[in-house]
């Protein structure tokens, strides 16, 4: 294993694994907040250089976070194809990102060896590869999941409907979910961010959407995101739920800041399976960032790419229906401006569909980040070409209960109508009989949601 | 407003706020009335003057009645119609003006003034102007040693529940809501048989900070009335947060929040309402966050 080489007869020279995957990311202000970055623009390429020669089987042995001490580094590699990963980990990233890229490797071919990846190399491979590439790749890689209706289908773009409130108002809620239907949002779920996480509460919003579905025969999923342990308990008391939700992240230490462990996870997957309203297999839903670690101190001194890969690799255990990143949500001081927001939203694609989830993207940003409405648009023109499963879908990008911003309602049909996707199947059809969509084109109805107000 | 009127207005909602409350989070309330638009022959009309709520642009609603109905439970941008499959330049100009607005009110900051007037003490993290304020949170979590002092002298006994303001990501929110907030906690608490410490502001603050409070003051609760970074054209939400016998590194989870303080959220002496009946829950059962079940 080599750690040094020379650049313009600069010798550049680092000490470990986890030291090179930090200084061959793009910039990012989360890096430089944890110290990990490299100094300048030149020793950000030899970490390149010095990566594109490493081994699959040295990162192997390198972990960021050591296996005794992780249990997401422990779920990652025991769910590992031992036979696969014996195929390829004398193979060196540099190789392996052309192999990615080159016209005879399949999406088929791709999912099978990423069977044999820790996300350790998800994320190295993804430091080697330019913005194009990330999306010329994810494109290879169709990922689908099944809970009531299928996503990632071919040729698919879903959205999930996001009728957040500041109060939870149900009516509130209500014309949000109605508008956003008719828009031709929400095949891939509805679901709602909660002020209140309780259980009563989150029973009460799911009933709503249940008796919504029922009488309107809406071909979907719904989900409130509320703490997983809070859904649990509204499930056990009867709650009509298809999902259950929760953010991760890629440590054991960033998972306990947000209350969770694997084993309660795998609970809550058999819960919703045994006691829960959808079909299945699928009845996870999983939101991670870069940067979340790092913000509950949950990072182990490596890279928020490469600890955002690890989300991945664990997520994947759960057999997830959705997993999106959230990119831009978290600020200036992880991801600066739009720029590297939308470096980290390819980046994130990429990883997620590499690792074999089926993965969307919240493309967003905050009020206090140098990014606007257009970056976003930029961002998810981008990701579609990328063939991501979902965005989200918000009356004009406007959340008024998280305070960010990203995709609105009428991204959706832009976004399909322009790249010649339709939303899934099921709920494709749904819109043609309710005439809210006629040979690929809204009708009058659309965006009208007092259709649905009787 | 005058203290006597704020504290008839406190006591008004925090008596109702009991009488069909008992253990219910914040109930929904109507937004208050804006500024009827001024008539200027000269001048386009101000956009950003319609509210949100009041603003239709459906063409041919097939349930025109029951939509504005709808409407005024929500001041999402619902009902604002399309332009083909994009938005109408009314929305796409109405948007780019309220995100101006709060991107603005980001990089102010609180007053100088905003402590000494409430009799407040004001002190600091270790953080020295805005831009590291911004990508610096690790430093916004720890006081100077000024403030260490000066807490620590203060609150020579430790006391049972320490509610104090900080500026986080909204000056405005702060400066509209944190003293009426602090003004019903107090009385909700005290109907309650429990005192608050004096509060204190700290500039320059993240959520964790309370942490180091705590630590320094030794209190047994610790609330933080924080800006909340902005939404569009709503720079006044703020939130709170509350700490059981909090320490520097304990989890995220261990935290209790409400969110969306503001006066088309929860209104600031509803909140104040709402967390009394938290703190006292915190005592009574001594925990607090994920473990606490609301």
């Amino acid at each position: 294993m080599k750690l040094k080489t020379s650049l313009f007869n600069q010798v550049y020279e680092f000490t470990s694994v986890k030291e090179v995957l930090a200084k061959a990311n793009e910039e990012k202000s989360g890096d430089r907040l944890a110290g990990v970055a490299a100094e300048t623009a030149a020793e950000r390429v030899a970490a390149k250089v010095v990566l594109s020669h490493l081994t699959l089987e040295d990162i192997y042995k390198n972990p960021v976070v050591p296996y005794e001490e992780d249990e997401v580094t422990r779920v990652i590699y025991d769910d590992l194809n031992t036979t696969i990963y014996d195929e390829i980990k004398a193979w060196e990233v540099g190789n392996f990102r052309e192999w990615i890229l080159d016209e005879n490797t399949t999406g088929d071919m791709i999912r099978r060896v990423s069977r044999g990846l820790t996300s350790e190399m998800v994320a190295a491979v993804t430091k080697l590869m330019s913005n194009l590439d990330l999306v010329y790749a994810a494109k290879k890689i169709k990922i689908k999941a099944h809970c009531n209706t299928t996503i990632g289908g071919e040729n698919v773009l879903g959205i999930r409907l996001q009728p957040n409130h500041t109060t939870d108002n149900l009516d509130g809620i209500m014309i949000s979910l109605m508008e956003g239907l008719s828009y031709g949002v929400g095949d891939a779920v509805i679901g709602l961010n909660p002020v209140n996480d309780t259980v009563e509460n989150v029973m009460k919003v799911l009933k709503m959407f249940d008796a919504f579905k029922r009488k309107w025969k809406v071909p979907t999923q719904q989900c409130v995101l509320a703490h997983v342990t809070t859904q649990m308990e509204a499930i056990r008391k009867g709650a009509p739920s298809d999902l259950i939700f929760q953010s991760i992240a890629g440590s054991q230490k960033g998972n306990e800041a947000f209350g969770i462990t694997a084993d309660m996870l795998q609970e809550a997957r058999e819960l919703v399976l045994k006691q829960g309203t959808s079909t299945g297999p699928n009845v996870m839903y999983f939101e991670t960032g870069q940067g979340s670690e790092l913000s509950s101190d949950a990072h182990h001194g490596a890279d928020q790419v490469t600890m955002e890969a690890r989300c991945y690799g664990f997520a994947k255990r759960f057999k997830p229906f959705l997993v999106n990143t959230v990119v831009g949500f978290i600020g200036p001081e992880y991801l600066y401006d739009s720029k590297q927001v939308m470096r980290a939203g390819l980046e994130d694609h990429f990883m997620g569909k590499l690792t074999g989830i089926p993965m969307g993207v919240d493309a967003c940003y905050t009020n206090h980040m140098k990014a606007d409405q257009n970056d976003i648009e930029n961002l998810a023109v981008l990701l579609t070409s990328a063939g991501c499963n979902y965005f989200m879908g918000i009356p004009a990008g406007d959340d008024i209960m998280l305070n960010y911003q990203c995709t609105g309602y009428h991204e959706a049909q832009t976004l399909r109508s322009l790249l010649g996707l339709k939303p899934i199947k099921e709920f494709a059809d749904w819109m043609e009989e309710m005439g809210l969509l006629k040979e690929g084109k809204l009708t009058d109805r659309a965006g009208d949601a007092s259709i649905f107000m009787k | 407003m005058s203290e006597a009127s704020l504290r008839k207005i406190i006591e008004e909602v925090v008596k109702s706020y009991y009488a069909v409350n008992s253990e219910a989070s914040p109930k929904m309330c109507t937004p208050l009335p804006m500024e009827i638009p001024s008539i200027d022959s000269d001048a386009i009309p101000d956009i950003t003057k319609t509210t949100i709520e009041s603003y239709f642009a459906v063409p041919f609603a097939e349930n025109k009645d029951a939509y504005l109905n709808y409407k005024k439970s929500t001041p999402a941008r619902v009902g604002i119609w399309r332009a083909g499959p994009r938005y109408t330049t009314e929305t796409l100009l109405r948007f780019r003006a309220d995100h101006a607005i709060a991107q603005d009110a980001v990089f102010t900051n609180v007053a100088e003034d905003f402590a000494s007037n409430k009799g407040w003490v004001e002190v600091q993290t270790v953080i020295k102007e805005k831009d590291e304020y911004l990508t610096r949170p690790d430093l916004g979590r720890i006081l100077d040693e000024h403030a260490v002092s000066t807490l620590k002298l203060n609150y020579s006994t430790p006391p049972k529940v320490l509610v104090y303001v900080s500026d986080g990501l909204s000056s405005i929110a702060v400066e509209t809501n944190a003293y009426d907030t602090f003004k019903s906690i107090e009385m909700g608490l005290k109907a309650k048989g429990i005192s608050v410490a004096q509060p204190f502001f700290l500039r320059y603050g993240r959520v964790p900070a309370m942490d180091h409070v705590s630590e320094i003051v030794g209190s047994e609760v610790t609330v933080v009335l924080i800006g909340e970074r902005p939404g569009l054209a709503t720079g006044e939400s703020m939130s709170c947060y509350m700490i059981y016998r909090g320490k520097v590194g304990n989890n995220e989870s261990l935290r209790t929040v409400v969110s969306n303080i503001h006066r088309n959220g929860t209104p600031a002496v509803e909140a104040g309402a709402y967390i009394a009946d938290i703190i006292k829950r915190m005592l009574d059962e001594k925990k607090s966050g994920v473990d606490l079940k609301l």
